[in-house]
């Protein structure tokens, strides 16, 4: 085997396992897409179903929805794996452990952040999102989410050791979401107003490599203590 | 003389302010198996987690074929590559089938990829035949373990560091166990184990007693050169 697919190989390996075990636990998966949708269709019911005003909260609450649906859907990221011995095997792999556990997030994400941006369109019609929006919305999302995985993985990293963790890892995690937030709503608003939301769109983009670079480093020191 | 494939020097840990063990020089050559003795609480898997380098709460050093582990970012490599650790946990999730978890543990090790059909038979040897697809949480505890277990058939490790490995087994496949590690042994393959049971190995066999260390480690150094 070449060097390349000694690397390769393994981490396309724990990408695969992480979408078997998705495929096998099809409730921790289904969860929180579940919280999403019901979640969001509460405003229409519990404020008011008058469409500017719905249209006019739409991307806050899509987004804060999407942050918190992520945020249910991380506790299970290594919860099992560190239970059944898993991540004692994965932090012992000859390989980098950056790139396994990226490729953990990577596996996760597709199964949570991916049907998030998927769906979305759906309650941007039930919010009466202006059209013009919904573009905006969905690539917002498709930028956003991966990195909100990356850094609520860190927490659940930091947490995985300290059982039900829930709060904690609510407390850690959500300050350092607030920015991607902040301009993946910011990116919708600006586009109902028909401003240029490249620049937003760059922004989203440069924390997106920054945190797909930085975060696994975090996660794996964040593991190795975890397992200590 | 040859290298000793792992060497420590002055390893000391402590545990809530108790000395687990202090000073301890522990040599290990190829074609030697030693067994970790000692009451519960006294260090035992401590000093397994520390050589298989999930541990790190230690002072000292221990080194590989020379290399000083910790260090050297190859010699950890190397060491990865030719080190298994079967802990407490079972290292199989319990949500994947035998085949799965069996899997993706050779494609972690690097062992070829093609071969599927050797798992099958790694399974059939440990009594799994016609459980390879089912989730191993339908399947009992020993079964479990002879799943956890099948992968010392397939790892390519010149090291086992072993941590009760005949919890939930019964007294056939304890009997293979022990006829697979005297087995690596003889052909020049080390163990670090642990247990509580009679061991009956037929294989060189040091026993370090982590109770009484401060006399019988310099002992056992002695015995070691």
């Amino acid at each position: 085997m070449s060097r390349n697919d000694r690397l390769f190989h393994p981490i396309l390996a724990t990408l695969q396992r992480e979408l078997l075990l998705g495929l096998r636990n099809p409730g921790a998966v289904l969860n929180p897409l579940f919280f999403f949708v019901i979640a969001t269709s509460l405003f229409p019911l519990g404020g008011s179903a008058n469409p500017e005003w719905l249209g006019s909260i739409a991307p806050g609450v899509i987004w804060v929805m999407a942050l918190l649906s992520v945020m249910l859907s991380m506790e299970s990221l290594f919860r099992n794996d560190f239970e059944d011995g898993s991540l004692e095997v994965l932090l012992l792999s000859p390989q980098p452990l950056y790139f396994h556990v990226l490729m953990k997030v990577v596996g996760h994400w597709l199964l949570s952040g991916l049907p998030i941006a998927v769906l979305s369109p759906l309650l941007a019609y039930m919010l009466a999102l202006p059209t013009v929006g919904y573009y905006p919305l969905i690539y917002g999302l498709l930028l956003g989410t991966p990195t909100l995985s990356l850094i609520g993985a860190i927490g659940t990293a930091l947490t995985v050791g300290i059982g039900r963790s829930g709060l904690l890892l609510a407390v850690i995690v959500l300050p350092l979401c607030i920015p991607v937030l902040v301009f993946g709503a910011g990116l919708v608003e600006t586009a109902l107003v028909g401003l240029p939301v490249r620049g937003i769109a760059s922004v989203m983009g440069a924390m997106l490599v920054g945190a797909v670079i930085g975060a696994p480093l975090a996660i794996s020191a964040a593991l190795r203590i975890s397992v200590n | 003389m040859t290298q000793p494939l792992i060497h420590t020097h002055k390893l000391s840990c402590e545990r809530d302010e108790r000395m687990l063990f202090t000073d301890l020089e522990l040599t290990l050559h190829a074609g030697e198996a030693i067994h970790l003795a000692g009451s519960n609480g006294s260090g035992k898997t401590t000093l397994l987690r520390i050589l298989a380098d999930l541990n790190h709460d230690f002072t000292g050093e221990f080194s590989w074929q020379g290399k000083l582990v910790q260090h050297s970012p190859m010699a950890h490599e190397d060491y990865r590559l030719n080190m298994f650790y079967l802990g407490h946990s079972p290292g199989i999730s319990r949500a994947l089938t035998p085949l799965q978890n069996l899997t993706w543990f050779c494609a972690l090790q690097g062992i070829d990829s093609e071969n599927e059909e050797q798992i099958l038979e790694v399974l059939r040897i440990q009594g799994l035949a016609g459980y390879e697809n089912l989730p191993c949480y339908q399947l009992s505890a020993g079964q479990q373990r002879r799943v956890s277990l099948a992968r010392l058939f397939l790892t390519n490790a010149r090291l086992w560091l072993l941590d009760e490995p005949f919890t939930a087994l019964d007294k056939q496949a304890v009997k293979e166990l022990e006829a697979k590690v005297s087995t690596f042994v003889r052909g020049g393959g080390s163990v670090v184990l642990t247990t509580h049971h009679e061991l009956r190995l037929d294989c060189p066999l040091r026993e370090l007693n982590l109770d009484h260390p401060a006399q019988t480690l310099h002992e056992f150094a002695e015995e070691g050169r």
